[in-house]
């Protein structure tokens, strides 16, 4: 069957199987920052964005994201470079499988609540698992993002 | 893995129905659950074109088509505002945004799954399933009904349905929950959900005396303790239920008094 959706700004028009994920499709258009880490709708490894909205594309089939708008982190380079360099800097991860889904899911939360509590972050950040850390790290580098961007969080218990 | 041959969007709902009569096709909600089982078919019916995925204010109800993810329904104003934030309670601790930004009303609701939070808050609320063939049924009779080829269309649920609170017990974070409890006090009396039980969620009438006490909410919690059944899976046994089960409704039951 064919598709048509906007991948990263670009029109395509594909042949592809009814029953194709959209995780396979985009892996197959070379955007291999999406992976695959559970397939059960479970960790936010394969998150993109589908008009601006973050899914897991391991459980979207590609042809329901045909007429719509798709973004990975190959099109979203720059919103991620604001903040990815703050999570390295806590030496927040340490096999960095998990990156890619944790910096989309970011992307969406400060797009949707750009001076997000911790506990907003928690919340938001809730279906990305990550083996290695203890998540701790992850938060402090978005919490020095955007303190860094003059957002300080009101500390409840000062 | 799900397996099919084609994949259709039907443009009305005579032929979404139509198409889901036959045994070799599917109804597709946000397809979670689907992609989790090991099933082949002939052709999925993709009900995204059809309008679903409306929240419309009728005036004294609210109407939830069945394409609303469940997170619009958990950042919905209005919908925080009828159930007194209890929506956004019972659906934020679904594994996470990306997953509620699929998960649909529609499969969550027709699904009848035992361990769902919105099945256990709808039945507290009262909801009311709107089904393209069989028409208006209330969610309390809707959940022990066999699994019938229809097309569930839409969800009302009433926009006063008085003091709400929704709490469930989770072993971890993310995970499907080991007891949910939602408990609405209303002008036509108190009424609790209990689900997860690991059974499906199950209606409770509550006989409440004028003034909800520390004393009286428990004295409630004890006797639906007692009321329901409790089964025992890999999450929970029956007789940690039961104990959290008294707790949650003891809790709900005093949350319901702090809004007053
Ligand atoms: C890993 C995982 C964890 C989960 N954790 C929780 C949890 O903690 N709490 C909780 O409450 N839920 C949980 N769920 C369930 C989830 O929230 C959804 O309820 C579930 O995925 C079904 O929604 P869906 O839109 O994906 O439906 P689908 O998977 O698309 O469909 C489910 C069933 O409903 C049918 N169907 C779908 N839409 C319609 C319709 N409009 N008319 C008729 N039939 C229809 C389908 O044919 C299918 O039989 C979990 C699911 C998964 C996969
Ligand atoms: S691969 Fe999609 S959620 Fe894990
Ligand atoms: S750093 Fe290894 S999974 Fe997150």
């Amino acid at each position: 069957m064919e598709i048509r959706l906007t991948l990263n700004g670009r029109q395509l028009r594909a042949e592809i199987e009814p029953a194709l994920l959209l995780i396979d499709f985009l892996r197959a258009q070379g955007c291999l920052s999406v992976k695959r880490g559970c397939e059960t709708a479970n960790c936010g490894l394969c998150t993109v964005l589908m008009d601006g909205v973050p899914v897991l594309s391991c459980s979207v089939l590609a042809a329901r994201a045909s007429g719509h708008s798709v973004q990975t982190l190959e099109g979203l380079q720059e919103e991620a470079e604001e903040f990815v360099g703050f999570i390295a800097d806590q030496g927040a991860e340490q096999c960095g499988f998990c990156n890619p889904g944790y910096v989309m899911n970011t992307i969406a939360l400060l797009r949707e609540n750009p001076n997000p509590t911790d506990d907003e972050i928690r919340a938001y950040l809730a279906g990305n698992l990550c083996r290695c850390s203890g998540y701790e790290g992850q938060l402090r580098g978005i919490r020095a993002f955007l303190n860094a961007r003059g957002t300080k969080e009101v500390n409840p218990h000062a | 893995m799900l397996t099919f041959r084609q994949y259709l969007r039907p443009q009305t709902l005579d032929e979404a129905y139509a198409l889901c009569q036959k045994r070799a096709n599917l109804v597709l909600g946000g397809m979670l659950w689907l992609k989790m089982q090991n099933r082949t078919v002939d052709t999925v019916i993709d009900l995204c074109d059809l309008g679903l995925d409306q929240v419309e204010d009728l005036g004294e109800e609210w109407r939830i088509g069945a394409m609303v993810s469940l997170r619009t329904l958990e950042t919905h104003p209005g919908l925080a505002a009828s159930t007194h934030g209890a929506m956004a309670d019972c659906l934020c601790h679904i594994v996470g945004v990306q997953f509620r930004n699929l998960a649909t009303v529609g499969g969550s609701i027709y699904g009848r799954f035992g361990f769902s939070d919105p099945l256990t808050l709808f039945l507290a609320l009262e909801a009311v399933v709107e089904l393209h063939h069989a028409g208006d049924v209330p969610l309390a009779d809707f959940v022990n009904q066999p699994y019938e080829r229809d097309i569930l269309t839409h969800v009302r649920l009433p926009k006063h349905p008085g003091r709400v609170a929704y709490l469930a017990q989770r072993n971890t974070a993310t995970d499907f929950p080991v007891l949910t409890c939602a408990v609405a006090v209303g002008e036509s009396g108190a009424r609790c959900a209990i689900g997860a039980r690991p059974m499906k969620a199950c209606l409770v009438k509550l006989d409440l005396p004028e003034s909800i006490t520390p004393e009286t909410a428990a004295a409630a919690g004890d006797r639906v303790a007692e009321q329901v059944t409790f089964g025992s899976n890999l999450r929970a046994g029956a007789d940690y239920r039961r104990a959290i089960c008294r707790v949650l409704v003891r809790r709900a039951l005093l949350g319901c008094k702090e809004e007053e």
